[in-house]
């Protein structure tokens, strides 16, 4: 592991830490505390906007969509974006009216109501932390390939970082931290996609020699006793499995161990070097033993003619052609056993290395090896992609196989015309979780609470709304560079089916350490900033609108900033442990759940108390509660929980998965079905502003 | 705050409320237009119409840099009626 990412990430968290200490003094009053003083600049606000909304979602996540499913991850982009249309046009002047320094203030601004106060508290505290587990996931995977650690010690960094944080300064260093984040992020994203049109496209891309690129080979083979004997006598048969359907071989190849420049031990494969991690005393006590082969830690090694070899295990799967003839074709693979070791394609790695796939086959009918392009611009970029005649290998999830105390990921090519993977479908099979998704983005932005407390935290209306187009101009360019930093990735060989939030970090590494540290160190900034943003807004939620508002407890400045510094200790914690259990999942995907509570939960209440004059308070305590149980209701059975919970997707009720097509038109139905029956007995109606 | 300036404040907020939810409608059929095509007419995606660009990306750019547009238009309508906001500071 190189020492520049880890002094990198260091001096990232220093900054933010002496940043955050530095403002401390402003974070005395409640005001200071909740809402930065409300004197933020609204060109530094917005920028800190792009940097709350650009999370680990919409770089981890976004890119990692696109490489996976080309065209339908971006269209997380188009809703994410979208959605800001409403912010601007519908709720960010009237909620900086209404508004002191949360949203349930905005909302109970003309009812005075106890219901509301509690609802809205609640729901923030709902929709922070459906928010908060991708954030937190996205930390768990940015740290493994930077630091070489865990994902539960990336998860217990980011928690006890942002704790410090937003305990020490809130919403003021919350805001300045977002602001760098979000500026530095777009200016690299900006270098990175720039760096990726100058490289252009190759069939066997090398990543500027960094790497050579990796032919996966095809054997004939002989069918004895029901066992795949490949003809090639140099791979010996070890095992078969079947794998959903498909036959799964283990071949195992005897290869002479060389040394590099360093002393440490490699093997030649397909005409590459591979370096053995972590086995150089390993092997040289096996060659000092009177032993012929030894099994070390799930690495074969063995003698020949005086020589140390390792046993490569690497996994063929069975093709039967059309005339009867058995072909092994050899795939991807990732084994860990519960020890921690990790092989990659028979290699044994470090835990930091990642597998790392996908070319382009074909480009624009030009195929075979070495076809460059050299430099291509902007759109000649997308035009190839979007070709018939490119051809893209994409790599998916063949099935996983528990052997020898290893779990063995195996992974198959799937070749993709260009304008198949340009276009949408290869996500979204389903027609209503697609309107869902879409809907659940275009509404759910202007409802998500750590955005809302941002149009506090500046002086006027104006301001606001200056500061969200300053959001929109910013995110929106970022998010067309995820297009070509997702696309790069699937055609540089840097994507992990196995995790595809890692894809624009291991874009980046392609370049070399130095943006990779800057990028990766981004990242894990980024994460730290929404964090810090999703954590004050829950602890306002507790602080201000439960234990100061709801409940109506004596607190002078001091104690109420104090309390809000001990929620966010308590939610932090929260953030940690779910962090920890959600490993694995895409975090753009995640997030996609926590706008459908947000636009389903808050978004009826906002835009009905602004236009409709008929609402009354219990109309909106029924629209908030009715949309926050029906949304995460809706999650809990749909099929991708079943899939989480071990049971079969299929057998879910719902056919979609987001909840928003259900859930929004519920809590709007709602709304006016109870501000209907309550229009004499309680609260005034509203007013339409 | 004076009647006037009052009177003045609550006719530029009904202004710009009325002029947001116009255009919030209008950007609103442009991205319900491009999610029925992505529904109910996937193909048309990719037809190529812009320097060798297909619709899909064309048009989810278009969606994106009109976002912005939008958005400008709207503030310097807002400017242009000379809202109030001045008044309550420090943009």
């Amino acid at each position: 592991m190189s020492i520049f990412p880890v002094i990198l990430f260091i001096f990232f968290v220093a900054l933010v830490l002496g940043l955050t200490f530095w403002l401390a003094n402003k974070a005395k009053s409640e005001k200071g505390y909740f809402a930065a003083g409300g004197q933020i600049h609204w060109g530094v606000n917005g920028i800190a906007f792009a940097g709350d909304y650009l999370s680990a979602a919409s770089f981890l996540g976004i890119c990692g969509l696109i490489a996976s499913h080309g065209y339908d991850g971006f269209l997380y982009s188009i809703g994410f974006l979208a959605g800001w249309i409403v912010a601007l046009f519908i709720v960010a002047e009237p909620m900086k009216r209404l508004g002191k320094y949360t949203f349930a203030d905005a909302l109970d601004a003309k009812f005075d109501s106890r219901g509301i106060k509690l609802a809205a508290a609640i729901s923030t505290l709902i929709v922070s932390m459906c928010y908060l587990i991708p954030q937190m996931v996205g930390a768990g995977a940015l740290v493994r390939p930077l630091l070489g650690l865990s994902h539960s010690a990336g998860v217990l960094i980011v928690g006890g970082v942002v704790i410090l944080i937003v305990a020490t300064a809130g919403m003021a260093s919350t805001t300045y931290v977002q602001f760098l984040k979000g500026g530095l992020l777009i200016i690299f994203s900006l270098v990175l996609t720039v760096a990726l049109l100058l490289r252009g496209f190759s069939t066997e891309p090398d990543q500027g020699g960094r790497m050579d690129f990796y032919r996966f080979k095809s054997l004939p083979a002989d069918v004895v006793g029901g066992e795949y004997i490949p003809r090639d006598e140099t791979h010996v048969y070890e095992s078969q499995h079947e794998v959903n359907g498909a036959i799964f071989v283990k071949l195992s190849k005897l290869r002479e161990l060389g040394r590099d420049a360093e002393g440490n031990y490699t093997f030649q494969m397909r005409g590459i070097t591979f370096p053995i991690a972590g086995y150089k005393e390993d092997i040289e006590a096996f060659m000092a033993s009177p032993e012929d082969h030894e099994d070390i830690r799930g690495a074969v090694f063995a003698k020949h003619d005086g020589k140390p070899c390792i046993k490569t295990m690497a996994w063929w799967e069975m093709e039967k052609l059309e005339d009867g003839t058995v072909v092994l074709h050899e795939r991807a693979s990732e084994a860990r056993s519960a020890a921690g070791r990790k092989f990659i394609n028979a290699v044994p790695v470090r835990d930091d290395q990642q597998l790392q796939l996908g070319h382009a086959s074909k480009i624009q009918g030009k195929s075979g090896a070495g076809v460059k392009t050299g430099p291509v611009g902007p759109f000649k970029f997308l035009a190839i992609m979007g070709d018939p005649e490119t051809e893209v290998i994409r790599w998916v999830p063949a099935g996983n196989i528990e052997e020898e105390g290893f779990t063995i990921a195996l992974f198959r090519p799937l070749p993709t015309a260009g304008n198949t993977l340009m276009r949408p479908g290869l996500k979204f099979k389903n027609k209503l979780d697609f309107i869902s998704l879409m809907l659940a983005l275009f509404f759910g932005t202007a409802a998500l609470p750590h955005i809302l407390i941002r149009y506090y935290t500046v002086p006027s209306e104006a301001a606001a709304r200056k500061s969200t187009i300053v959001a929109i101009g910013a995110i929106g360019f970022f998010y067309i560079l995820t297009m070509y930093m997702g696309l790069g990735a699937i055609v540089n060989g840097t994507f992990n089916p196995a995790s595809s939030n890692m894809s624009a970090p291991l874009l980046a590494r392609s370049f070399g350490m130095v943006i990779f540290s800057i990028i990766s160190a981004l990242a894990f900034a980024t994460v730290l900033g929404t964090v810090s943003g999703l954590i004050i807004a829950a602890s306002g939620a507790i602080a201000h609108d439960i234990l100061d508002r709801f409940s109506g407890l004596k607190m002078n400045e001091k104690q109420k900033v104090n309390v809000g510094r001990l929620a966010a200790f308590a939610v932090g914690l929260i953030a940690i442990i779910l962090g920890v259990i959600f490993q694995g999942m895409n975090v753009g995907f995640l997030v996609g759940w926590a706008f459908a509570v947000a636009a389903s939960a808050n978004l009826p209440a906002i835009i009905m108390l602004l236009f409709w004059k008929k609402t009354t308070a219990k109309g909106i305590v029924a629209s908030i509660c009715v949309g926050t149980v029906a949304a995460v209701g809706l999650i809990l059975i749909s099929p991708d929980m079943y899939q989480r919970y071990g049971l079969d997707p299929g057998s879910s009720i719902l056919p979609f998965s987001n909840p928003g097509i259900m859930s929004i038109p519920l809590s709007f139905i709602v709304l006016v079905i109870v501000s209907l029956l309550t229009q004499k007995r309680s609260e005034s109606p509203a007013t339409s502003t | 705050m004076s009647d006037n300036a009052t009177q003045t404040r609550d006719r530029s907020v009904v202004y710009r409320t009325g002029l947001g939810v116009v255009m919030f409608i209008i950007y609103g059929c442009i991205y319900v237009g491009f999610v029925c095509i992505n529904i109910f007419a996937p193909n048309l995606m990719e037809v190529k119409v812009l320097f060798g660009m297909n619709l899909a990306v064309v048009y989810g750019f278009m969606l994106i840099v009109a976002a912005l547009v939008f958005a400008l238009i709207y503030n310097w309508k807002c400017m242009a009626t000379k809202d109030t906001c001045d008044e309550t500071g420090g943009e």
